[in-house]
């Protein structure tokens, strides 16, 4: 069947401070997507500040250049609109959507903290007690807490940039200073370290102009040079256990490193059709052997990125199979059952027909998930940011197309068990 | 709080109207269409009153709902997955003390076909016997992992709290009651209550909505049948009282849930009551967010919201704090439950969530699937796009006076019903000497 292609009109354009601006007009709503990415993530903090990028994030909604503390939000919100910031692996993302006639207003926000955030004593005792409770209540208090994206990395990976936890431990957390933010804001968020995307009801033109108004004057100054952050993969397979104190049932989570995502990308989308042929529905093959056939596992899901996005990250990323079970005995179980499945794609390939409905699913997603302008704005900004081309999306019903049994037999044949890093959850909290 | 230099809002444009057309299909369905280009796509919300009284009834539900899909028409589950994974499409069934809804997507030149396949599933279920006991068993696991949540913990207290002897009462199925259903009883539930006669079908995507009533006339005709008017008590008062301390001992936070009566959406005073809403818990700019998360750092964020159920709609106030602040921060609840109970709203706090009302109701109803789910939950109580289109009107209409009136009426620090989970041996004791409890 005919895949939809999804096609949009993107204009770039560069800044002299090197800020780097992309425009999507969509005029059939009255509401625009304002979405600034820093080339920053939980990779690039330093060693005895871990956690530290996701608290930076939160300062730069402390207050900026012209404005108090609590105005951003006052002024998002009572222009009609809403905003949010978060940290990743690789990048660090603000936003707001709003009605179409607050876009100069929108822009002016995230201009005037690409100025500066205030960076207060007070405002950093505030927001580390903020954080603090993010994490208690996503990670402490909770059932599963973190697991497997805090704890995985752990083992799948060597280096401090690519293993350590990015929420941050609170030791860490409590040493960081306003220097160290200052420090930060210099180092990271310079404009030539941005990209900003604005979609929507606006026209390129005038969106152009009223950027240029509102962040040509911020000076420019030197980026920082990312380092290659890649590990090979795996020789040897490694295992570890994760104590979990309110968990009341096993999981277990199993890491592979996977090809560079960006200068490997169909090699990455091979992957990608490959975990949704594995756990994507009730037709999906660990679906039908672990739950329907074995009742082995009461759910299991494969997916690409840690966070479950395949275009999140830059080299490296992984490839997770994830799994609550009811009986502590069954792990090796579960394992052998798993690479028995692998091996059969690797062998004898898929069923007729399996290919083009996975893929025929994985695009529909694709496309679902462009319908809300802030989502589609912070898709463009993260395609052009990681990938050099937000056009890119749209090409990629195309190149999903051409990749072929051949491709996914290829990439199941890399997730051996020598190369896989498996976690174990203890149920700490089972009755 | 403005510096000369933010830019001041230009004219807003108005939003492209929509159009929604409904058809009473022969077989009693109720069908509501709307194009709504953006993406190729359709997504589709089948909505079946599920309210019952009978004690078996969330556990007969819940399973049925998991167990669905698993088997129609001579397809077994994986027959079905792989139907409606072929047409880029997607099915789930999710069911509550209100409704079941059969939900999902498809690519827009698929939607024949995935009304085919959900026509088949309505009409003759398998509901084999093994695939069964596999939910059951999926389902038991599934109910231990959410009741290790404290906020599942929480609410269930809560709900019991506020709703006694009620059918409300229960959030979640008991496991006892799920280990005792049979595949006999799902399928009779079934046979009971999935018919289209009261049922509401949602179609919103980019296809026209003649073509949409035609192809789920066509879907559909073999779907046939009235289900049983649930008698169902209304709901009781909650009863306020002490606040009840459930103990989870060690926790490094404290879940605290409190609730109580709201309006319904027809009422004329539902607007004002939104508003007071939003200012006092409802936004980020709230009363409560910027004392307890931006001043206090208490807590990552508290929430409040008003929820329309079939039989009445409720306030409630949700909030996790560090252990060691539990009881300053219910002081600081109570400091704005009072403040904005016994003191009036400003202006600029009324302006400033009329706008944001307003402009989110815009954002959620702008794709094609915050327009469906927003049109199904309308549907439940008589409500339609035109609801949508007309709200702003109200919020705009709404007076300071209007606002502070609902606010007195409803935020008032007694009229809430109240629980707490967390660790007692260290909550109790300094909550106690704010508020009565109870352990």
């Amino acid at each position: 069947m005919r895949l939809p292609a999804p096609s949009f009109d993107i204009t770039h354009h560069t800044l002299d401070n090197g800020l780097r601006v992309i425009v999507a007009p969509d005029r059939s709503a009255p509401v625009v997507g304002i979405a600034v990415l820093y080339d920053v993530g939980f990779r690039s903090e330093p060693e005895g500040r871990t956690g530290f990028a996701h608290l930076f994030e939160h300062l730069m909604f402390q207050g900026s250049a012209t404005l108090e503390k609590l105005e951003h939000f006052r002024y998002v919100e009572s222009s009609g609109g809403t905003f949010n910031g978060s940290t990743h692996f690789d990048y660090t993302n603000y936003y707001e959507a709003l009605p179409s006639n607050a876009l100069e207003r929108g822009l002016f926000l995230e201009a005037d903290r690409m100025r500066g955030p205030r960076i207060t004593e007070e405002n950093l005792a505030n927001q580390l007690d903020v954080v603090k409770n993010e994490i208690r209540v996503n990670v402490m208090n909770a059932p599963y807490g973190g697991f497997p994206w805090i704890y995985l990395p752990a083992i799948l990976f060597d280096s401090f940039a690519n293993s350590h936890n990015g929420y941050g431990g609170f030791e860490d957390l409590e040493s960081a200073t306003t220097d160290d933010a200052k420090d930060f804001f210099r180092r990271y968020y310079a404009p030539s370290n941005a990209i900003l995307a604005v979609t929507g009801d606006v026209d390129a033109d005038g969106a152009l102009a009223l950027v240029d108004k509102h962040f040509a004057d911020i000076k420019k100054r030197k980026g920082p040079k990312r380092p290659s952050f890649a590990e090979p993969p795996l020789t040897a397979e490694r295992r570890e256990t994760h104590a979990d104190p309110h968990a009341p049932i096993p999981a277990v989570a199993i890491g592979y490193r996977v090809p560079d995502p960006v200068n490997s990308l169909d090699q990455l989308l091979a992957m990608l059709l490959l975990a949704e042929a594995l756990s994507d529905g009730d037709a999906s093959r660990l679906q039908r052997r672990l739950v329907q056939r074995d009742h082995l596992v009461t759910d299991v899901s494969v997916y690409l990125g840690e966070f479950g996005d395949p275009f999140d990250e830059r080299d490296p990323t992984a490839l997770t199979i994830s799994a609550h079970y009811p009986d502590a005995s069954s792990l090796d179980t579960i394992l052998r059952a798993i690479d028995e499945e692998l091996a059969r794609v690797a062998d004898d390939g898929l069923d007729r027909g399996e290919l083009d409905r996975v893929r025929t699913r994985l695009v529909s997603v694709l496309v679902r998930d462009l319908d809300a302008v802030i989502s589609r704005t912070l898709e463009f900004a993260k395609f052009e940011l990681l990938h050099g081309r937000a056009e890119l999306i749209a090409e990629l019903p195309e190149r999903l197309s051409a990749i072929t049994e051949d491709d996914v037999r290829a990439a199941a044949r890399t997730l051996r068990p020598d190369r896989r890093a498996v976690l174990e959850l203890i149920a700490g909290g089972a009755a | 709080m403005s510096p000369a230099t933010v830019p001041a809002l230009t004219t807003p444009r108005k939003p492209k109207g929509l159009r929604a057309t409904e058809a009473v299909l022969d077989n009693g369905l109720n069908v509501i269409a709307v194009r709504k280009p953006g993406v190729p796509l359709v997504e589709m919300r089948l909505r079946l009153p599920f309210l019952s009284a009978k004690p078996m009834h969330p556990a007969q539900a819940t399973l049925l709902s998991e167990a669905m899909l698993t088997g129609a028409a001579g397809l077994d589950r994986v027959g079905l997955a792989a139907a409606v994974q072929a047409l880029g499409g997607d099915v789930s069934v999710n069911v509550d003390a209100d409704r079941l809804i059969v939900g999902g997507n498809v690519l827009a030149t698929n939607l024949r076909k995935l009304l085919d396949v959900v026509a088949s599933v309505l009409v003759d279920p398998t509901y084999d016997k093994d695939d069964v006991a596999t939910e059951k068993d999926r389902l038991l696991e599934k109910l231990t992992i959410a009741r290790a949540r404290p906020g599942v913990v929480a609410s269930e207290a809560l709900a019991l709290r506020m709703w006694g002897e009620h059918p409300y009462a229960l959030d979640l199925a008991r496991p006892d009651d799920v280990a005792a259903v049979t595949p006999g009883q799902v399928r009779a539930m079934h046979r009971s209550l999935v018919r289209p006669s009261g049922a509401v079908l949602v179609l919103v995507g980019d296809v026209a909505p003649g073509r949409m009533i035609e192809q789920a006339q066509k879907a559909l005709a073999g779907w046939t049948g009235k289900a049983p008017k649930a008698r169902v008590p209304d709901l009781p008062p909650p009863p306020g009282g002490p606040l009840q301390i459930v103990d989870r001992r060690g926790a490094v936070q404290s879940t605290l849930r409190m609730g109580g009566p709201a309006l319904t959406r027809t009422d004329e005073r539902y607007p004002a009551l939104q508003l007071a809403n939003l200012i006092f818990g409802g936004y980020f700019t709230s009363r409560w967010t910027e004392n307890l998360r931006e001043d206090k750092g208490y807590t990552y964020g508290p929430h409040s919201r008003v929820d329309h159920h079939v039989l009445g709609s409720t306030l409630g106030l949700n909030v996790e704090l560090a252990t060691e602040v539990t009881a300053p921060a219910l002081l600081e609840t109570l400091y704005e439950l009072g403040r904005i109970s016994a003191l009036p709203v400003t202006e600029t706090e009324v302006a400033s969530v009329q706008q944001y009302a307003i402009g989110t109701l815009a954002l959620s109803t702008a794709t094609q699937s915050g327009l469906a789910s927003t049109l199904s939950g309308l549907s439940a109580f008589g409500l339609g796009l035109d609801w949508i289109t007309d709200h702003p009107a109200r919020l705009l209409a709404t007076t300071v006076e209007d606002v502070s009136a609902a606010a007195a009426e409803f935020f008032a620090p007694t009229a809430f019903t109240s629980v707490v989970v967390g660790d007692a041996d260290v909550i109790a004791d300094p909550l106690a000497a704010l508020v009565a409890v109870e352990r």
